[in-house]
């Protein structure tokens, strides 16, 4: 039964949540879990893409999570030129969120974290500039929970951030406002993902196509807010779905925002500890959000139980979280924003004339250092900060 | 003024994100404004992937 106290309290039931609950909860710290929904890990706002050895550093990978084997990428250029890449090394997976979310969940509980849902977060609680609690609505009363350390891994909406002060907000033009549909009925090739990229497809995103086995797939849209106020990211898709796939039915369909901005620079303070979508641990490049939030979890959980076991909830103390991060991450996150920043300059015409290039070297040869080695000489510093698009996919 | 179509609305909350003010309330199945809240910055309106929110003309 929920208490009214615990060390630690976690907003939030995805991921970076779980991974946090988790860790917390490994370290012999008492600790609940709190799902705003019904269920952990359903409604899925996600592609659902995720890279395998990104995913094995935490967990051992069931076959239940995987819904298709990813060992190539189809890059299709404003003109429509397709350009096919091979994976060398790296495997990805397009995961069934639903079920990889409620096994973490599940993890975390058989670790001693107390999970439950239906438990909607409507405030923190503070005293003297020390978050030290939660105020929530559950199974329709309002509760209080005191805690030590609250752990925010509320999304993109990330309200217990802004609550406790921190600097959350996102600017338009780093918030992707993203939408898609699970289609049946669609022939596509499998284990292979594609990607529309280009201002006619989505400008400052792109188009993913994303097979989840026979004849059924992920296919959504991701533009940038500084180009979604004249025409909505629905309205690019269902362009998209009329022109390559007038058949599919379209079976669910599901909204969110992906914040591609640069890291937060401090993702905690007094008793309070961001991770996941509400740190913007994604990787801006890619909108991938997966395994930046689960190590996010990770770290802060195991940061968030020396802190009780020390007893310091203080935000000097928690800072050693983002510096774990930064000592793990390293300065990929900033240059992958940077990269990010310069290709959303690329024209259609610049994107094309990069396409055909790489399209006369013969696919067999296509490894990504091959086509690095030969589009050099065409356009350097465009080429390469487009090849290490490519390279992050 | 924000109107929502709240029969479109898929409450993922990328609006709440956006806001300024943090006028705006996402539910599992229910979105609100805090009207006398809100400035009417209309990012909400611009970021909405599927056109729930809609800025209405005040009389």
């Amino acid at each position: 039964m929920l208490k009214n106290k615990y060390d630690v309290v976690v907003v939030g039931g995805g991921p970076a949540g779980s991974m946090a609950a988790w860790e917390v909860a490994k370290g012999g710290v008492s600790v609940c879990m709190l799902e705003k929904d019904r269920d952990i890990g359903y409604p899925v706002r996600c592609g659902e893409a995720v890279g395998e050895s990104g995913l094995r550093q935490f967990v051992e990978i069931e076959d239940s999570w995987i819904a298709e084997k990813i060992t190539s990428v189809k890059l299709v250029s404003p003109n429509l030129t397709s350009v096919d890449i091979d994976f060398a090394a790296e495997t990805g997976y397009i995961l069934n969120r639903r079920i990889f979310d409620y096994d973490l969940s599940r993890y975390a509980a058989n670790a001693g974290a107390e999970v439950y849902t239906k438990a909607y977060v409507k405030n923190v609680l503070a005293n003297n500039g020390q978050t030290n609690g939660v105020v929530l609505d559950y199974l329709g009363e309002e509760k209080q929970i005191q805690a030590k350390i609250v752990i925010g891994a509320d999304g993109l909406t990330s309200r217990v951030g802004r609550w406790a002060g921190l600097k959350t907000l996102v600017r338009m033009k780093d918030m992707e406002s993203a939408v898609q549909y699970s289609v049946s009925n669609v022939d596509i090739e499998p284990n292979k993902m594609i990607m529309y990229i280009g201002m006619n497809h989505a400008p400052g995103g792109y188009i993913w196509v994303f097979p989840k086995g026979k004849k059924f797939a992920n296919i959504g849209i991701g533009i940038s807010g500084k180009y979604s106020k004249h025409k909505s990211a629905q309205k690019y898709l269902d362009e998209f779905m009329d022109r390559e796939y007038p058949d599919a039915a379209i079976l669910t369909t599901m909204c969110g925002g992906v914040p591609c901005a640069k890291p937060m620079e401090k993702p905690v303070a007094n008793g309070i500890m961001l991770v996941g979508d509400a740190a913007h641990q994604i990787n801006p490049m890619t909108g991938g959000g997966i395994v930046a939030g689960m190590k996010g979890g990770w770290i802060a959980g195991q940061v968030a139980a020396e802190a009780i076991q020390n007893d310091d909830y203080s935000e000097k103390g928690l800072l050693e979280y983002p510096k774990r991060m930064r000592k793990d991450f390293g300065k990929n996150h900033e240059r992958f924003y940077k990269i990010k920043e310069s290709t959303e300059k690329l024209t259609n015409e610049e994107l094309d004339s990069i396409a055909e290039k790489v399209l006369s070297i013969p696919h067999d040869k296509r490894t990504l250092t091959s086509v690095f080695k030969a589009a050099v000489f065409k356009k350097p510093t465009l080429i390469i900060d487009v090849l290490k698009v490519f390279a992050g996919v | 003024m924000i109107n929502i179509r709240e029969n479109r609305c898929d409450y993922c909350g990328v609006c709440v994100s956006v806001c300024p003010v943090d006028c705006i309330e996402v539910r599992e199945y229910s979105i609100e404004i805090d009207h006398p809240v809100c400035i009417d910055c209309d990012l909400c309106v611009e970021i909405c992937p599927i056109e729930v929110l809609e800025t209405h003309a005040q009389e």
